[in-house]
C-alpha cells in the first residue's frame, strides 16, 4: 500500500492536535489584517506591469563579469607580519571532559595544562628528539628527507610529501603526534591513513588509546568511509561495549524488510547495552514484531471489505516501524473495544510497554475524539467512588482535555462539560469564551453574582437565542443576591 | 523605529571584493580544463555560487550543461566532466562510481574536481583506493568568505558544528583560520585579538601561522578588532525560540543563504515567490532587529504612509504628475510589493504560532532561564512529548532544560527519555547518545560525592592545586554552570520591571527581555573592559580557553580610530540571526560596527537535527 508522503504526514497528523485554534479577537492581528486591505486595495491603483520580477532576483543576478586578469595570486598576498604571540592551545580533550588528569596534579608537574597524551603516553617516545634537517632543496628526490615536523608542514601547505620513510613505530607516533600539535584535521586524518596501511590494528589501537584527539579523527573516518567492521573491532579493544552496541544497533535502519529487520533487532537485544537502554532495544523488538503481526491482520480486513471501520476511515499508511505511541493512537482508533487477551488492544499494548497513565489518556482521548466516539470520551473519565456516584477525574487537567476535543472539533455540548469542570474560574470563563459554551460563562457569572458582567454578556449572545432567555430569566430572579 | 544611531559609527568596508576574488578564481580553474565540459554541482554550494556568478558567467567559460550532485548514475554527452563539490568522501565516492563506469563501458573522458574551500587528503585517497587516481585531475577553489549583506560575511559550511563539537575532528580548523588570513589580507591588519574556546584558540594559532608564512605588505586596516567564539561556549542562546522579525522568519520559514521562500500562504497567490532578505530591501532593514510584537505597528503605519503617498497622484496637474510617475512612482510600486510580502509573512507567521500555543512555550523558555518553577517547565515538556508535537521542539526543550539546570535529575532523566522514545521512535537512542556526548542533554551526576572528595583531595595539597582539583571535577561533570554565569554576568533581568520593548534598553529585548544573550554579552563585557580582567570568575565557568592578544608593529592601536571600533566577531559552530541583531543593537548603543563571520547561521532546529542519527 503505498501513498504519498503527503497523504501520510496527514494521516499521522491527525494525532497530533493540529487543529486552528487561531483567536479571532486578537487586536494585533485585526491591525495587520486591516493594512493587508489597505495595501492590497492599492493594489487596484496602480497598473502592473515590469515589476514581476522585482523582487524575485534571486536566482544567478549577478554583476557583468569580472576580468580574470585579477590575478588569483595577487589577492592571496598577505601582509606585513604582526608578531601575534603564540598561545597555548595544548589541551587536546574536548572541551567538556576533563582538561587535568588527577595523576598528573600527584605527580609534582608544574605544566597547569596536561593532556591525559602526555600523561599516559609512554614518554620515553616524547624524550626522542627529531633530528632537524634542513631541506636541500624543493625537489621530490630529496622528499624523504623531511623531518616529522616538516613533513607536517609541507602536508598543511599541500605540497608533496612522502610517509614511506618514517618506519619504526617511534618515527610514525612521533609524525602523528606532530600532526595532532598543529590542529590541523586534514594532516591528522592523513598521517591515520598510513599508520592504518602500515601498522597491525592491535599496535594502532594500544597507540591510539592514549592520544584521545587522534582517536577521535580515526573513528570520525572510519565512520565516514562506512568502515563498520573495523570501527566495531576498535570499540571492543578500547572496551567501549556501548558505543559498540549502539554502533551495531543502528544498522537496523539499513534493513528495510520488515522481517529481516525484527530478526536483526532480536539480535540486538543481547548487545552490551546500558541496562535502561537494553530494555529500550528490547521494546522496539517487541513493538515491531507486534505491529508486523497487526499489519497483517489489518491488511486482510481491510482487502476483505467486511469490517466497517476499515471502510469507514480506510488506512492511509502501514503502521510498520511507527513509534510506539503512534502505535497506541492506531489502536485505540481502529481496535478500542478488544479485550485484553488480543495483541492489537489498546490496553494490551499499554501494559506491555508500561505506558505511562497521563500518556495512555492523551492518545485514547485524541483517538476516540477523531472518531467522535464522545461516549468513549465520556467513560475514560466517569469513576464510581465507593458509594457509587459517578465522577468525572482525569490524570491530565480539564484545560487540557478541552483544548484536546476542540482541536478535534468537538461539538459545544460535549466540550462545555470539561470547561465546566475546570477549577480556576478565570481560566475557566475565558475557555468557555474561547469555545463559545455561553451557558458556563453565564452560570459561573451567576455564581459570582456578578449582574454587571451577565450584563455585559447579554449583548454577546445570539438575540431570540435559549441563551439570552436564560440571562434574562436570571437577571430578573429576585432569589439572587447580586453584589453589583 | 527609529534608532538614535552614534554619530560617529564607523562605516562598513565593502565586501563585493570578496564576490569577485572567488569569481575570478572559479573562472580561473574553469579554465584549467578547456574546451566545452559539463559541470556536476553539489547540491548545497548552487545557492552560494548563485550569489557570486551566474549561468552566463559559466558558459563563456565552456560550460556546457549544468547538474546537480545527486549520487546517480549520469547522463551526460559531454567528453569533459567538472565536480564542483564539498571535500566529502561520500561525494568522492560517487565520482569513482561515474569514473569506473564510463572505463567499463570503454567511454574515455576527461575529468576535473574542484574542492571548495579545500581539499582533504581522506577525499584524495578515495580516488586512490578505487584506482582512479591521476585519471582525474583536482583542484582547490579557496571560496572562503561570501559575503550575505553589509555586515554578515558566511563560509556556508553547516557541518563544521557536528565535525567539530560532536566529532571532534579538527579537520576545520586551518579552514578558519584560513578564511580570518583571507579577510585580514584584504581589511587587516589586525591589532586586537580576543577569543574563546577551544577552536577559537586553535583558528588564531592557525591563522597566526599563515600570517607569518605569507608575504608582507603594509597597508591601513580598515578593520582593527577581532573576536573568536566557540558555539560550545553558549547554547542556551540558539536553543532559544526567536522572537525577532529575522530570527522569527528564519525559525519559520528557513533562511537559505540570505534568501527565503514564501510559499502561498504568504503571497496570497498560487505560487512560491523566493525573496532576498538583506538590508537593499528597504521594508525589511526597517523590521528585520525588531521585536515581532512591534512588526504590525510599523507595518500598518507604512500602509498608511504608502497610501498617502499615492493619493498625492489626486489633484495634480499634467506636469507634476509626469514627475511623480517618472521619479517616484516606481519606488512606492516596489516599496508597495515588499510591504505587501512582509505583511504576509507575519500573518503567516501569527497564524502558525497561535496554533501551536506560542506564549506558553515561551513562559516555559523564561522559566526556564530564570530557574523558576521548573516541575511546571517539566510536566509541560512531558505533555509536549506525549502529545506527539514536533520532535525537534521536545529535543529542544529538554537540551534547553539540561543547559539551565546542570543536567537533569537522574529520574527526570530516565523518565522523559522513555517517554521520549515512545513517542518518537527508539531509534531515537542514537540522538540520546550524541547530545550526551556533546554536554547538551545530560544526567546530573550525584553531587555528594563530588563534594566529599574534593574536600579530602584539597587538604592534601595546596590553595592553588585545590581551584584546579575543582575544575578538574566539574569539567568531569560536565556541568554548563548556566545559574552561576547568568548572576555573575546579569543575563536574566529582573521578572517583576517593566520592559518596553519599542524602546530597547539592552540586548535582552531580542528575547523580550527576558534574557541577554551569554555570547553577545561577552563580547560587551571583553571590549569594554579591553581583556578578560575582571572575568576570572567567568571564564571559570565557562571552563577557560579565553585569550586576549595584540599585534604589535604596523598596526593602528588607538582606540578611538575607526578601525578599532569596526569589530569582526567570528563565530566557530554558526550563530543565529537573533544574536546578529543583538550585536547590530549594541553597535547602535556603543558607537561599534559588528561585522560577523560565521561558518553558518544557524538556529534551533538546525542545531538539533545536526544532532540526530536516527537515518541511514
Amino acid at each position: 500500500m503505498m501513498k504519498s508522503k503527503a497523504d501520510e504526514e496527514d494521516y499521522w497528523n491527525s494525532s497530533k492536535f493540529k487543529a486552528f485554534t487561531f483567536d479571532d479577537e486578537d487586536d494585533e492581528f485585526t491591525k495587520l489584517k486591516e493594512s493587508r486591505q489597505a495595501v492590497n486595495s492599492i493594489c487596484g491603483l496602480v497598473e502592473e506591469e515590469e515589476d514581476e520580477d522585482e523582487v524575485e532576483k534571486v536566482s544567478w543576478s549577478g554583476e557583468p563579469v569580472g576580468s580574470i586578469s585579477w590575478s588569483v595570486r595577487e589577492t592571496a598576498s598577505s601582509l606585513r607580519e604582526q608578531s601575534f604571540p603564540k598561545i597555548d592551545t595544548t589541551p587536546s580533550l574536548p572541551k567538556n571532559s576533563s582538561g587535568y588528569s588527577l595523576s598528573s596534579l600527584f605527580k609534582g608537574k608544574t605544566k597547569s595544562f596536561q593532556s591525559f597524551s602526555e600523561v599516559l603516553s609512554d614518554s620515553s617516545v616524547r624524550l626522542y628528539a627529531p633530528e632537524l634537517r634542513k631541506p636541500k632543496s624543493e625537489y621530490k628526490d630529496y622528499v624523504s628527507d623531511w623531518s616529522p615536523e616538516e613533513t607536517v608542514h609541507r602536508m598543511q601547505q599541500g605540497k608533496a610529501v612522502s610517509l614511506e620513510k618514517f618506519r619504526s613505530l617511534q618515527e610514525k607516533l612521533l609524525l602523528l603526534d606532530e600532526a595532532v600539535g598543529v590542529h590541523d584535521g586534514n594532516v591528522i586524518t592523513a598521517v591515520l591513513i598510513y599508520l592504518k596501511k602500515s601498522l597491525s590494528k592491535e599496535v594502532l589501537f594500544r597507540e591510539l588509546e592514549s592520544r584521545q584527539t587522534a582517536l577521535r579523527h580515526f573513528i570520525h573516518y572510519l565512520t565516514e568511509s562506512k568502515e563498520q567492521r573495523l570501527l566495531l573491532e576498535l570499540y571492543r579493544a578500547l572496551g567501549r561495549t556501548e558505543d559498540e552496541a549502539l554502533l551495531q544497533y543502528k544498522e537496523h535502519l539499513r534493513i528495510t524488510d520488515e522481517n529481516k529487520r525484527r530478526d536483526f533487532l532480536k539480535s540486538c537485544v543481547s548487545l552490551p547495552f546500558s541496562p535502561e537502554d537494553a530494555g529500550h532495544v528490547q521494546d522496539h523488538y517487541t513493538l515491531l514484531e507486534r505491529q508486523i503481526i497487526i499489519e497483517a491482520t489489518d491488511r486482510q480486513a481491510e482487502t476483505g471489505g467486511k469490517v466497517e471501520i476499515f471502510q469507514k476511515f480506510p488506512r492511509r499508511a502501514s503502521i510498520l516501524n511507527m513509534p510506539l505511541i503512534t502505535t497506541l493512537y492506531y489502536c485505540c482508533f481502529y481496535h478500542y473495544a478488544e479485550t485484553e487477551g488480543t495483541y492489537s488492544s489498546p490496553a494490551n499494548i499499554r501494559q506491555t510497554f508500561r505506558i505511562a497513565e497521563k500518556q495512555y489518556f492523551v492518545t485514547a482521548l485524541a483517538a476516540r475524539a477523531k472518531l467522535k466516539a464522545w461516549h468513549d470520551v465520556d467513560a475514560l473519565f466517569t469513576s464510581r467512588n465507593w458509594l457509587g456516584f459517578t465522577r468525572k477525574k482525569s490524570p491530565l487537567s480539564f484545560s487540557r482535555v478541552a483544548d484536546i476535543l476542540s482541536k478535534n472539533n468537538a461539538p459545544v455540548q460535549v466540550l462545555q462539560e470539561y470547561v465546566g469542570l475546570v477549577d480556576d474560574v478565570e481560566l475557566r470563563v475565558a475557555l468557555a469564551q474561547k469555545y463559545k459554551c455561553h451557558f458556563i460563562v453565564i452560570s459561573t457569572y451567576r455564581d459570582l453574582k456578578d449582574r454587571q458582567l451577565l450584563l455585559g454578556y447579554r449583548g454577546k449572545v445570539e438575540r431570540g437565542s435559549e441563551e439570552e432567555r436564560k440571562i434574562d430569566e436570571l437577571l430578573s430572579n429576585p432569589q439572587i443576591r447580586w453584589k453589583n | 523605529m527609529a534608532h538614535s544611531a552614534r554619530r560617529d559609527s564607523p562605516e562598513l568596508p565593502d565586501f563585493s571584493v570578496l564576490k569577485r576574488l572567488a569569481r575570478d578564481q572559479l573562472i580561473y580553474l574553469l579554465e584549467q580544463l578547456p574546451g566545452k565540459k559539463d559541470l556536476f554541482i553539489e547540491a548545497d554550494l548552487m545557492s552560494p555560487l548563485d550569489r557570486i556568478a551566474n549561468v552566463s558567467t559559466l558558459k563563456q567559460h565552456e560550460v556546457d550543461k549544468l547538474y546537480k550532485v545527486e549520487y546517480k548514475p549520469v547522463v551526460s554527452t559531454s567528453d569533459q566532466l567538472c565536480f564542483l563539490i564539498r571535500p566529502r568522501i561520500q561525494t568522492v565516492k560517487w565520482v569513482c562510481d561515474v569514473v569506473n563506469a564510463d572505463k567499463a563501458a570503454g567511454k574515455f573522458k576527461r575529468y576535473k574536481i574542484i574542492f571548495t574551500p579545500q581539499k582533504f587528503y581522506a577525499c584524495e585517497t578515495v580516488l586512490e583506493e578505487q584506482g582512479i587516481f591521476g585519471d582525474v585531475s583536482t583542484d582547490e577553489w579557496a571560496f572562503y568568505l561570501l559575503p550575505l549583506d553589509e555586515d554578515i560575511i558566511n563560509l556556508e559550511l553547516p557541518e563544521f558544528f557536528r565535525d567539530n563539537f560532536l566529532e571532534g575532528d579538527q579537520r576545520w580548523v586551518r579552514t578558519g583560520g584560513s578564511a580570518l588570513h583571507l579577510f585580514h589580507s584584504i581589511y587587516g591588519p589586525f591589532s586586537k585579538v580576543y577569543g574563546i574556546g577551544r577552536c577559537s584558540k586553535m583558528v588564531y594559532e592557525s591563522w597566526r601561522e599563515q600570517v607569518k608564512e605569507g608575504e608582507q605588505k603594509a597597508r591601513q586596516a580598515e578593520v582593527g578588532t577581532v573576536f573568536l567564539i566557540d558555539r560550545d561556549v553558549d547554547f542556551v542562546t540558539p536553543l532559544c525560540s526567536q522572537v525577532v522579525y529575522e530570527g522569527l522568519v528564519d525559525d519559520i520559514f528557513r533562511i537559505k543563504c540570505g534568501c527565503v521562500e514564501f510559499g502561498p500562504d504568504v503571497t496570497s497567490s498560487d505560487k512560491s515567490i523566493k525573496v532576498m532578505l538583506n538590508s537593499q530591501d528597504k521594508v525589511f532593514n526597517e523590521i528585520r532587529n525588531e521585536h515581532f510584537s512591534n512588526v504590525f505597528g510599523f507595518l500598518s503605519q507604512k500602509a498608511r504612509n504608502l497610501q498617502t503617498a499615492y493619493d498625492k497622484r489626486r489633484g495634480m496637474d499634467i506636469k507634476q504628475m509626469k514627475t511623480f510617475v517618472s521619479e517616484e512612482l516606481k519606488g512606492l510600486k516596489q516599496e508597495h510589493r515588499l510591504l505587501s510580502l512582509h505583511i504576509g509573512a507575519s500573518e503567516s507567521m501569527m497564524k502558525k504560532k497561535t496554533k501551536q500555543d506560542f506564549q506558553e512555550l515561551l513562559k516555559t523558555e523564561h522559566s526556564l532561564l530564570e530557574g523558576f518553577e521548573i516541575r511546571e517547565c517539566i510536566s509541560f515538556i512531558e505533555e509536549h512529548i506525549n502529545r506527539q508535537v514536533s520532535m525537534i521542539e521536545s529535543l529542544r526543550l529538554l537540551c534547553l532544560l539540561s543547559l539551565t539546570e546542570n543536567g537533569l535529575l537522574p529520574k527526570d532523566y530516565r523518565s522523559l527519555k522513555a517517554q521520549y522514545l515512545q513517542s518518537y521512535g527508539v531509534d531515537h537512542l542514537l540522538t540520546f547518545a550524541n547530545l550526551k556526548q556533546l554536554g547538551l542533554l545530560v544526567e546530573q551526576q550525584p553531587g555528594e560525592t563530588l563534594t566529599v572528595m574534593e574536600s579530602k583531595m584539597g587538604k592534601l595539597v595546596n590553595d592553588k592545586t585545590a581551584g584546579k582539583l575543582t575544575d578538574a571535577f566539574s569539567s568531569l561533570a560536565k556541568k554548563s554552570n548556566f545559574r552561576a554565569l547568568s548572576r555573575r554576568l546579569s543575563l536574566v533581568p529582573k521578572s517583576d520591571e517593566e520592559y518596553d520593548l519599542r524602546v530597547p534598553r539592552d540586548m535582552a529585548y531580542i528575547f523580550s527581555g527576558a534574557y541577554i544573550p551569554l555570547s553577545c554579552k561577552l563580547i560587551e563585557q571583553v571590549l569594554e573592559r579591553d581583556g578578560w580582567t575582571g572575568l576570572e570568575e567567568v571564564t571559570r565557568l565557562l571552563n577557560g580557553h579565553e585569550f586576549a592578544v595584540t599585534g604589535s608593529n604596523g598596526a593602528d592601536l588607538r582606540p578611538q580610530s575607526d578601525a578599532q571600533r569596526i569589530i569582526l566577531v567570528m563565530f566557530l559552530g554558526g550563530c543565529t540571526f537573533s544574536e546578529i541583531s543583538a550585536l547590530r543593537f549594541l553597535g547602535r548603543e556603543r558607537g561599534y560596527k559588528f561585522i560577523v563571520l560565521t561558518t553558518a547561521i544557524t538556529n534551533s532546529a538546525r542545531l538539533i537535527e545536526a544532532m540526530l542519527d536516527n537515518h541511514v
